[in-house]
């Protein structure tokens, strides 16, 4: 039965990618739907089975590791898969109805948005290091060929400085694999672990060299700089996926290589670095974004800023009491799941506000309160859980950090995460200031379809409720990992 | 000193050569030749270091080449965007300073 | 000054770099060396693998879930490709030549590469060679007819050229299906058919290889009268 649910996870997205290639634009759309309602009720399946039964280990071809590639089954994998689905269906739907039809490359959008899920679904579910980084590369050109779609200059200069930065990414990530099998003969994630007892120079640089990498690929401060361009140019719906998912995939591959090695390896001046860079993050991505004139680079800057927090996790789990290293993590991962989703429904809402004013720029949005409600609702729905006010899903994880960094005694965190949320709340209310002032003439605006502005709506509600529901969301992460092999 | 250093120092070497034309050459083309060269370096220290201490490694052999396959694809999509950016702009890098105030 | 200054800094990180990775390599180089576990366990399973050569082998069956997500990187490749050209083919014909020198080189060559480009696919089975070596060497003849001009009409952005660059994937795709709903893992092959299917997956690989290849050689054209992206609808 899991079995079945696994190749069917795996299978569905790449062939949705060859479908839809061979399908004009409504025909695929069409296909689109279909494969998302198929891939959601598959990963909702893989969810129960892993919450009723525990994680497990899955031989892809029947061979194990180290001479096959296993995937790693965990609550918290299938959390994301999850959590892929949702976002990922959502921003394929807003897009059916948001890309022109008429214009022939955007066909190209379903293939290139079903390679995405394909490469995400890889890398939540990856145990071999080599695996994450073949998974990552087909996550990056993805996403490179989506914000490229058709092809204008400035969209080619986004897609370029973003395809650099992630290459040079990549390939630091892979260098630090080539390290690590050459001392320890083993590409999967686990049988390194067990390698790694003991503090080794070339493994500890290893180490150091791919959270560079990752850290470059995750966008965090001071490799930040192709973000706000590339995730400020894409359609809204591609910009969602790229700020809610695609970032927090390297983010992701980062956390389990760390998690798995850093303590063996005695890392902690790492973990305190990469914990100032997301502090210094949070700051200057907060910063940045309230002095953006253009609404979707406020956004942009907006993730800048949330992905810093995600960093914290490195020094909050290094060299604490296991009970405190598992409340960052757990918060962490609440933070990931409710900025998906709330960074999601912003950027799909701020498309919705740039379609009907006809213009990306901030002061253009007055007047948007009085005619266009719903969409600056949205907008402000997913605000809240940025700024981390309760009951939202970022309040519970900031809450959980709080307690985290005190009870570590490294209280200067807690700083980051008050002054991150002072910033993040002065940037919304902007927006909002500019969209209530008042204009004379009568409705000057385009309005989009009910069902355009109901998505990021949907979204922003679930950000908004993940920190009531937080308990059950965490108990499925913490389940215990039996680590027994499928074997169909 | 056997082959197996030899490609292991290369390797090391083309890694910092090329990291540094990664980080500091403007003109698009080079900067490409520079990531290739940093890759080329990588492959070289995937291959060349458990050869060394095992002897050869077919499994080694077989993730260079799946990781030059995935090189040439990026490398090839890259050539395509910076060949539509030289023809719509008539740029050959990147322009620097502040994009996002635009 | 600032410019200047940045350069400096992000030139002496690399140096440090390199010197921190020659630090690394030195330790690992000076590692006893002994059997390793994996290379056991390779020569162990290589004879339930289907083919004879361990390369090949772990491409294509230990680890086939890596190549099945690298053939996917590549087609990415081309799809983006053929997802900028604005033409409506591929190729330009006012870059065919007629010079007569070219075409008679290209009547040796071009059997010759194509018939190299089988026996790479046959040989790798059994030495090296496989889908990506003669996928490269059709690209290649591809390329020498594209620059000698010979017309490709096939290389229009439609239903047949998408339908190539695809292929090898598709067929890879199901293959790895048919394990799963066999009752065996996803991208497992079913018992005694191992090396055939892996022949069948490296013909197809071999032709979609070679046609993104050359796709994304030619592709990227831009029409002198260019429509601006005009964004969202409104």
């Amino acid at each position: 039965m899991s079995s079945l649910l696994m190749a069917g996870l795996l299978f569905t997205p790449l062939a949705w990618a060859v479908l839809c290639l061979l399908l004009a634009f409504r025909a695929a759309r069409l296909a689109s739907v279909i494969g998302m309602l198929l891939q959601m009720a598959l990963s909702l399946a893989l969810w129960a089975w892993v919450a009723e039964q525990g994680g497990f280990f899955y031989h892809l071809g029947g061979w194990a590791p180290p001479l096959g590639i296993g995937l790693r089954v965990d609550g918290l994998a299938v959390t994301f898969v999850l959590l892929t689905a949702l976002v990922g269906a959502a921003c394929g739907l807003h897009a059916g109805l948001y890309l022109d039809p008429s214009r022939p490359w955007q066909r190209y959008f379903w293939p290139l948005f079903w390679m995405l899920w394909a490469g995400l679904n890889a890398v939540w579910l990856a145990g071999d290091l080599f695996n994450l980084y073949v998974g990552l590369e087909l996550i990056t050109l993805a996403a490179v060929g989506l914000v490229v779609l058709g092809g204008a200059a400035p969209a080619l200069e986004a897609a370029l400085r973003y395809l650099f930065a992630a290459l040079i990414g990549s390939l630091a990530y892979l260098l630090g694999v080539a390290l690590l099998y050459a001392e320890f003969g083993s590409l999967s994630l686990v049988g390194v672990g067990e390698g790694a007892g003991s503090a080794s120079p070339a493994a500890s640089f290893a180490l150091l060299i791919m959270l560079f990498g990752l850290a470059v690929k995750a966008a965090l401060f001071p490799g930040h700089t192709w973000l706000p361009p590339a995730h400020g140019i894409a359609r809204a719906p591609v910009s969602a996926l790229l700020s809610g998912l695609v970032v927090k995939a390297a983010f992701y591959v980062a956390a389990r290589v760390w998690l798995e090695l850093g303590p063996a390896l005695e890392a902690a001046v790492v973990g305190v670095l990469l914990g100032v860079a997301g502090s210094a993050a949070v700051c200057w991505g907060s910063w940045q974004a309230l002095r953006q004139p253009q609404l979707k680079l406020v956004v942009a800057w907006s993730s800048v800023a949330q992905i810093g927090y995600l960093f914290l996790l490195f020094p909050l789990s290094h060299g604490v009491p296991e009970a405190v290293s598992l409340q960052a993590q757990q918060g962490v991962t609440l933070q990931v799941i409710s900025h998906a989703l709330a960074k999601s429904a912003m950027f799909l809402a701020a498309g919705n506000l740039i379609l009907s004013v006809r213009s990306k720029r901030v002061e253009a949005l007055a007047g948007v309160s009085r005619y266009l409600p719903l969409s600056l609702f949205s907008f402000g729905l997913a605000g809240v859980s940025l700024m981390g006010m309760p009951p939202s899903g970022g309040f519970a994880a900031k809450w959980l950090l709080l307690q985290a960094s005190l009870a570590s005694g490294q209280w200067w965190w807690a700083a980051v995460l008050l002054v991150g949320g002072l910033l993040a709340a002065a940037y919304v209310f902007r927006i909002y200031r500019a969209s209530f002032q008042e204009v004379e003439e009568s409705d000057p605006f385009y309005h989009p379809p009910r069902s355009l502005e109901i998505i990021p709506l949907v979204l922003a509600l679930l950000a908004l409720g993940l920190g009531l529901v937080a308990e059950p969301v965490l108990s499925v992460l913490g389940l215990p990992f039996g680590g027994e092999v499928l074997s169909p | 000193m056997t082959s197996a250093l030899l490609y292991v120092l290369a390797g090391a070497l083309l890694c910092g050569g090329g990291l540094a034309g990664c980080l500091l050459v403007r003109h698009l083309l080079r900067r490409l030749l520079a990531f290739n060269l940093l890759g080329s370096g990588v492959f070289l220290l995937l291959v060349g270091l458990p050869a060394h201490r095992h002897g050869s490694d077919p499994v080694t052999h077989a993730l260079v080449l799946t990781g030059i396959v995935v090189a040439v694809a990026a490398t090839a999509l890259a050539l395509v965007l910076i060949r539509r950016y030289f023809h719509l702009t008539g740029r050959v890098s990147l322009p620097t300073g502040r994009q996002e105030d635009r | 000054m600032i410019e200047r200054a940045r350069q400096a800094l992000l030139g002496a990180a690399c140096l440090l770099f390199t010197v921190c990775l020659l630090w690394a390599v030195r330790h690992l180089v000076a590692l006893p060396a002994e059997q390793q576990a994996l290379s056991v366990l390779l020569s162990r399973w290589l004879p339930d693998s289907g083919v004879s050569h361990p390369v090949t082998a772990v491409l294509l069956n230990f680890r086939s879930y890596d190549t099945l997500l690298e053939i996917g990187v590549l087609v990415i490749a081309g799809m983006v490709g053929i997802s900028l050209a604005r033409t409506s083919a591929l190729e330009d014909p006012a870059m065919r030549s007629a010079d007569p020198l070219l075409h008679a080189l290209l009547r040796l060559f071009l059997p010759l590469l194509v018939l190299l480009a089988g026996w790479l696919l046959w040989a790798g089975s059994s030495r090296p060679g496989g889908a990506f070596q003669a996928g490269a060497l059709l690209a290649a003849a591809g390329v020498l007819g594209r620059l000698a001009g010979l017309p490709m009409a096939f290389l229009r952005p439609g239903t047949l050229l998408r339908a190539g660059l695809v292929l090898g994937f598709s067929v890879f795709l199901l293959i790895a299906l048919l394990g799963a709903l066999d009752g065996r893992a996803f991208l497992a092959y079913p018992p005694g058919l191992a090396g055939a299917l892996i022949l069948v997956i490296e013909a197809g690989l071999s032709l979609s290889i070679g046609m993104i290849l050359l796709a994304l050689f030619v592709s990227a054209p831009v029409a002198p009268e260019e429509d601006a992206d005009g964004g969202p609808p409104a």
